[in-house]
C-alpha cells in the first residue's frame, strides 16, 4: 500500500467520520468545528487529485468564510440558553433508517458499473493549476464568471433587506 | 485510485448530509447538512474530470470543465450562505428559536 493509498483513506476517514459527527453532536458550535474538520479532509482529497486551486479555494471560501459566518450566528444567537427543542425520537429513527436506505440504493446500482478500471489520476496531471484554470475561466466561461457576480450582489442587497430590522 | 472509491465516498458523504436534514430539527445543522452534501457533488465532479484527464491522455485541458463547475458551485454555495443565515437570523428574531417545528404556520 502507497503513500497515496494510505493518505486517501486517512482523509475518508476523517471526512466521514467528522460528518457523522456534525449530525450527531448536541452542540451547534462542535458541529461547525467537525464541520471545519471534514472540510479540511475534503481539501486534503483534492490536493491528493491534484487540483490545487480548488483546494485552496475550499479552505479559504469554506472552512474560512462561510464557516466563521456559522459561528457568528450561532454565537449571536446565544443558543445555550434556548436549547429546549422538542424530541421526537420516531422522527429521528425514520430520518436515520431512510438516509440508510438511500445509501443502500446507490451503491447497490453504482456498484456493478462499467468502471473497474477507470483511474482518477493522483499527483500528476496539471488541470487543476491555476494558470491552466484561469485561461479556461477567462476564456470560456467568462460570461457565467461575470453573471456570478452579479447573484454575489443581489444576495448581498437580498441579506442587508432579509436581515434589517424594520 | 480507483473511481469507484470516490463514487462510495461521495455517496457516504451526501447520505450523511441527507441523514442530517431529515433527523436534526435545528435549522443551523440542517444548513450545514446542505454544505456537506455540496461538497460531496464536488468531490466526486473533482474525481471524475481526474478520470477524464487520464484516459485522455496527452490532449490538453480534457476534464477541465469539471473542476470549473466546482469553482462554480462554491460561489453559488457562499451567496446562499449568506441570505439564508439572514432568513435564519430573522427567523429567530420572530419566533426566538430555530427549531424548525415552530415554521408550520404555513398549515393554518
Amino acid at each position: 500500500m502507497g503513500v497515496t493509498q494510505l493518505l486517501f483513506w486517512i482523509l475518508t476517514v476523517l471526512a466521514l467520520g467528522s460528518a457523522l459527527m456534525v449530525i450527531t453532536s448536541k452542540n451547534p458550535v462542535y458541529s461547525v468545528l467537525y464541520l471545519i474538520v471534514a472540510f479540511f479532509a475534503i481539501s486534503g482529497h483534492y490536493v491528493l487529485l491534484n487540483a490545487q486551486f480548488l483546494a485552496i479555494v475550499n479552505i479559504i471560501v469554506y472552512a474560512g468564510a462561510i464557516m466563521v459566518l456559522f459561528l457568528f450566528v450561532i454565537m449571536l444567537m446565544n443558543l445555550n440558553a434556548t436549547m429546549n427543542l422538542q424530541k421526537n425520537k420516531l422522527l429521528k429513527f425514520a430520518g436515520f433508517i431512510a438516509g440508510l436506505c438511500l445509501f443502500l440504493v446507490l451503491v447497490a446500482a453504482l456498484k456493478n458499473a462499467d468502471l473497474k478500471n477507470q483511474l482518477a489520476l493522483t499527483n500528476k496531471g496539471d488541470i487543476g493549476l491555476i494558470k491552466n484554470l484561469g485561461m479556461v475561466l477567462f476564456n470560456d466561461y467568462v460570461v457565467p464568471f461575470e453573471l456570478s457576480s452579479v447573484l454575489f450582489l443581489s444576495a448581498m442587497v437580498g441579506a442587508v433587506v432579509i436581515g434589517k430590522k424594520e | 485510485m480507483p473511481i469507484n472509491y470516490y463514487i462510495f465516498v461521495s455517496i457516504a458523504l451526501f447520505c450523511i448530509g441527507v441523514a442530517g436534514v431529515l433527523t436534526r430539527r435545528n435549522a443551523i445543522i440542517i444548513f450545514m447538512s446542505i454544505e456537506l452534501m455540496l461538497n460531496a457533488a464536488n468531490l466526486l465532479l473533482v474525481a471524475f474530470s481526474k478520470m477524464h484527464a487520464a484516459n485522455a491522455g496527452q490532449v490538453y485541458n480534457i476534464g477541465i470543465d469539471g473542476q470549473l463547475f466546482v469553482f462554480f458551485i462554491m460561489v453559488v454555495a457562499a451567496a446562499e450562505v449568506s441570505v439564508g443565515l439572514a432568513i435564519i437570523v430573522m427567523m429567530y428574531r420572530n419566533t426566538h428559536s430555530v427549531d424548525v417545528n415552530f415554521l408550520n404556520r404555513l398549515k393554518h
